[in-house]
């Protein structure tokens, strides 16, 4: 089944001590298609009932939603309308409980980095109630220009390759960019020159400050055979070692998986346009093909909230169906 | 006798151009009459990852998955553009070498041509 690796990866980093138990169950259950909630407390991945998650997004104080992999003009068996189901997940953004303040787009904007389907893109997600979008890029994105366009139109004031980072409501996040300058049999990369702005970034910072992490590639090693992983991201996290609190938002493998490692939680997003295989499920990566009522299924996208003193970021993750 | 010696020269001459002619010509069709090599990019991977061709070979690599992929040498020698499913991306090898090479877009995948 398509989903077992992920049911695998919810119990495994379901940290309660009593193994399948109700709330156990229950992440198995969201994890089977409705979405799932983590709620990190003092460093502690915890799993509810979507219930509980409604109730602590509403008591957040940011809320946001991370959208990715919307590959514009894609067009292939796997969903030959990945126009229709972006606009799918702009309405189910419209209709979260809380609306969010705005929206982070983990790359993969476009599939050829044509200018049509970048235009596309930013028509559909004008109709989003958060009208501020963050982007990082995804490999797709940088296609022949080493992601000149990408910067022209979504780098703006970004540092290097297009690499920045903003504070919203006391929350540090900081957008990476890890798809360029790949080396032949390696992973994605960050870079010399992004690791010392990096440093330089967050040096002055307190502990105490929550910091959210967005790139387009796994920041830590899904699987590195099929390239789910970054070869530099070790460095990056050792420089956000002294944070209480790290959250690592990525998309990429186009499924929800997630990770704690201490204070770090790791977590990716839905594809907004075709599922892809669980990690050696398949010969490869690529396109994953589904009966067509089950797509909307595995398309999703991802709503975060902090909840200020809980030093909490709760993960929702939604389904398009 | 001079004028024997004249032709004697001539026909030496015609001869070698002939016989030049002749040597030229399956060197000239040698392209058409091996197939050319066409890698195919499937599951990415590249098959075969290894192709082994004379010098003045043209390769092919057409891409057959549904993502595009890229082929660019790692000492730049040669680089496509993106290649969508079904584009091809073709280049001629004049001098021998090995030339490693690898899809910029998922670095995993790897190949090598062995130009003799």
């Amino acid at each position: 089944m398509f989903n077992s690796g992920k049911n695998q990866d919810a119990l495994r980093d379901n940290h309660d001590e009593d193994g399948v138990d109700r709330r156990g169950f229950l992440s198995c259950m969201a994890w089977a298609g409705t979405g799932a909630f983590f709620l990190m407390e003092g460093g502690i991945l915890k799993s509810y009932a979507l219930r509980t998650a409604e109730r602590v997004a509403s008591a957040g104080q940011l809320s946001f939603v991370q959208i990715s992999d919307s590959h514009m003009g894609f067009n292939k068996a796997a969903n030959p309308d990945v126009v229709g189901t972006l606009k799918t997940a702009v309405d189910k953004i419209n209709a979260l409980p809380v609306a969010p303040e705005f929206m982070l787009h983990t790359g993969d904007i476009s599939h050829l980095s044509k200018p049509e389907e970048f235009d596309t893109v930013d028509q559909i997600l004008k109709g989003a109630s958060a009208r501020d979008v963050f982007f990082v890029p995804g490999e797709h994105d940088v296609l022949d220009d080493d992601g000149s366009q990408y910067r022209e139109r979504y780098g703006k004031g970004a540092k290097g390759a297009g690499w920045y980072s903003f504070d919203k409501k006391g929350v540090h996040f900081i957008g990476l960019v890890n798809v360029l300058n790949l080396k032949a049999g390696g992973l994605g990369t960050l870079g010399a020159e992004q690791l010392a702005w990096l440093r330089d970034d967050v040096v002055h910072l307190k502990h105490s400050t929550p910091i959210v992490v967005f790139a387009h590639i796994p920041l830590w090693s899904v699987y590195p055979q099929w390239g789910w992983g970054t070869e530099d991201s070790a460095q990056a996290l050792s420089l956000l070692r002294k944070f209480g609190s790290v959250t690592v938002l990525n998309g990429h493998i186009h499924q929800t998986m997630q990770k704690v490692e201490g204070n770090v939680t790791f977590h990716t997003a839905a594809s907004t346009a075709f599922p892809q295989p669980a990690p050696g499920a398949a010969d490869s990566p690529g396109p994953m093909k589904v009966p067509a009522e089950q797509l909307k299924s595995i398309l999703g996208i991802t709503d975060v909230n902090f909840v200020r003193g809980k030093h909490a970021l709760g993960i929702i993750d939604s389904s398009l169906a | 006798m001079r004028r024997h010696l004249w032709i004697v020269l001539a026909v030496v001459l015609m001869s070698i151009v002939w016989s030049g002619a002749v040597a030229g010509q399956p060197h000239a069709s040698a392209p058409s009459a091996a197939p050319a090599p066409e890698i195919k990019i499937d599951n990415f991977t590249f098959g075969p990852g290894e192709v082994k061709v004379p010098v003045g070979t043209t390769v092919t690599w057409i891409n057959r998955d549904d993502i595009p992929h890229t082929v660019v040498n790692t000492d730049k020698t040669f680089k496509s553009k993106v290649l969508d499913t079904d584009d091809r991306f073709s280049f001629t090898f004049t001098k021998a070498g090995t030339f490693p090479y690898f899809c910029s877009i998922h670095p995993k995948m790897t190949g090598t041509v062995v130009v003799e």
